[in-house]
């Protein structure tokens, strides 16, 4: 919980990861790759005083993590977002059964998403039953961009991907986080664009589509589709740091959010270990629409405390305490 | 010297090859890594992104027309083309050497060639602009509300950068140019009901902060990625100097 001028936020981080990429569990150069951009991003866009040393970037483990998210982070509960990247790294980019495991030694505070890959068709279906009652999963990750033998992607609204949303919907799986990555099949298209998100957000009203990054680079054509979709709803990763090295740009983003998707379908988060929250709660709580920029109403305490935590815990049924809640209840 | 002529005109032509994403000039990106021409016409550019996973698709498509555009420069004998530190780096370069062509390069990846890619560009490259001179208009004139854009015609635009950018725009996409056609028109040159002009503005607006802040961002990824090395405007600019 965060506590500033008289008003307490619970925090709920909706995107985080336990990553191994490290020289060692590199399978080729493209472990190295995919690392290396996390790592300017990370430092593109975090304050020098933030700015972790690149070994400590590579693995960073349970205890590093608790600390930085919970003794240290403000924050109240935290969801695993895996990518497995299965191409890039031998265990695996997220690590699965350590992430797994702290999640099972503090429930209050981690809840674990899967990952699926409809590319694994009909064997791919029987593990995520399997994975659904390990897990206890109430949602799962698809990155798209994921890499497989010869294909380096996919789209939502492929028919295996069907099949894998219509089992969700089965197993209560109701939260879907979309991650968009620069490759899908085919290459001719343009990987980031949103429009299978919203194919599959129609046909399944029941499932929430959480996409991160709100859409980004494509933040045009999400909030087009978050206005006809309302279980379509914006995450916040690799947005929030904008407010730190562009904060006029991310007022943007936030007031067209608020604008097309509305207060309650924006959900925070650090994407940790991209960048760690303490410091994003902090400025979030502190920002304000800059006063010039007069087409934008200016953000309430309310707003700031449904899209820190309380539009994630909704989603999630993670209990809220009486003091953070805001007098109308977030909806989902 | 004859080389330094022709390098001088290989970065000059190198200005019209666009990140269609970010609908800025590579050379102004920072893209453009190094650009050698000797005298018996070989040139060299070595080409770079902010990051090893930047869209493969784009990427080919930046190197490709650096390709064409410099082949067809008076003088030019031979054109290499060479996208550095990629993920599809050894793809792409072999693809280019060979002038394989989109499909060619990529095989059963890509079904069709990038047309309607770079058309996806051009029509939020247009929204950008036409939201660019409809917001500034209405910042000069206290009286026009969004609504009152449904009148205004390209005439009504003062004869500058932000009004020649939209034209240009326009141009790509084959609207009317003439001084009495609309502005506020969507992909097709088709005006919205009069009711849906605030929306479609805002939307235009949405797109043009999408595409500002994604430049941005890759600018800023170039420079940590790259922070030892000139920008291409300093390594540069001795040559740049020469053509102003």
């Amino acid at each position: 919980m965060y506590a500033k001028d008289g008003e307490t936020y619970f925090v709920v981080d909706a995107h985080i990861a336990l990553w191994d990429a490290r020289p060692e569990n590199q399978l080729n150069i493209h472990g190295k790759q995919f690392i290396d951009c996390f790592y300017d991003y990370h430092r593109n866009l975090s304050p020098e005083s933030e700015v972790w040393p690149y070994e400590e970037y590579l693995y960073y483990g349970s205890e590093r993590l608790m600390k930085d998210l919970f003794a240290e982070g403000h924050v109240d509960h935290a969801i695993f977002q895996p990518a497995l990247l299965s191409a890039f790294y031998r265990t695996g980019f997220g690590q699965t059964e350590e992430a797994f495991a702290l999640a099972e030694q503090h429930p209050d505070k981690l809840t674990y998403n899967h990952c699926w890959d409809p590319r694994h068709e009909q064997a791919g279906l029987d593990q995520l039953r399997r994975d659904a009652e390990r897990f206890h999963l109430k949602g799962v990750k698809l990155y798209t961009a994921e890499w497989q033998g010869d294909s380096r992607g996919y789209k939502l609204d492929d028919p295996w991907s069907y099949r894998y949303l219509e089992t969700a919907q089965e197993l209560g799986i109701k939260n879907i986080h979309i991650h968009k990555g620069p490759t899908i099949r085919p290459l001719d298209r343009d990987a980031f664009d949103v429009a299978d998100v919203d194919k599959v957000a129609t046909d399944f009203t029941d499932l929430n589509f959480v996409v991160e990054h709100c859409g980004l680079p494509r933040l045009e054509d999400f909030c087009w589709i978050a206005t006809q979709e309302p279980n379509v709803h914006a995450g916040l990763a690799v947005a929030m740091p904008f407010i730190h090295t562009r904060p006029r740009y991310f007022a943007q983003i936030i007031a067209e959010l608020l604008y097309w998707v509305g207060e309650d379908r924006i959900q925070f988060s650090s994407d940790y270990a991209l960048w760690t929250p303490r410091w994003l709660v902090e400025r979030f709580v502190d920002f304000q629409i800059p006063e010039d920029m007069d087409d934008y109403a200016p953000l309430t305490v309310a707003q700031k405390k449904k899209i820190l935590g309380l539009n994630a815990a909704a989603m999630y049924d993670i209990p809220v305490p009486a003091e953070c809640a805001v007098t109308e209840p977030a909806a989902v | 010297m004859q080389s330094d002529d022709l390098r001088r005109r290989a970065h000059h032509a190198l200005d019209a090859v666009l990140d269609p994403e970010l609908d800025e000039p590579i050379t102004d990106l920072g893209f453009v890594h190094s650009l050698d021409a000797d005298d018996t016409g070989r040139i060299t550019v070595h080409l770079r992104l902010p990051t090893s996973f930047c869209s493969p698709n784009f990427a080919y498509l930046m190197a490709s027309d650096a390709k064409d555009v410099l082949s067809a420069l008076p003088g030019a004998a031979a054109v290499t083309v060479v996208l550095d530190d990629h993920h599809d780096s050894d793809v792409i370069n072999r693809g280019l050497a060979a002038d394989a062509g989109f499909r060619g390069t990529f095989g059963p990846e890509a079904e069709q060639d990038l047309e309607e890619l770079r058309a996806v560009f051009r029509r939020k490259a247009h929204a950008a602009a036409m939201e660019r001179a409809l917001t500034r208009l209405l910042r000069t004139r206290p009286g026009l509300t969004d609504e009152g854009l449904y009148d205004v015609v390209l005439g009504d635009l003062p004869d500058d950068d932000t009004t020649r950018a939209l034209l240009r725009r326009r141009a790509a996409l084959g609207l009317d140019p003439r001084p009495t056609a609309p502005v506020l028109v969507d992909d097709h040159g088709e005006r919205p009901r009069p009711e849906d002009v605030p929306l479609r503005l805002r939307f235009a607006r949405a797109t043009r902060i999408s595409i500002e802040g994604n430049a941005h961002f890759c600018r800023g990824l170039l420079r940590t990625r790259y922070p030892d090395e000139a920008t291409d405007h300093q390594s540069l600019a001795p040559h740049r100097e020469a053509v102003s």
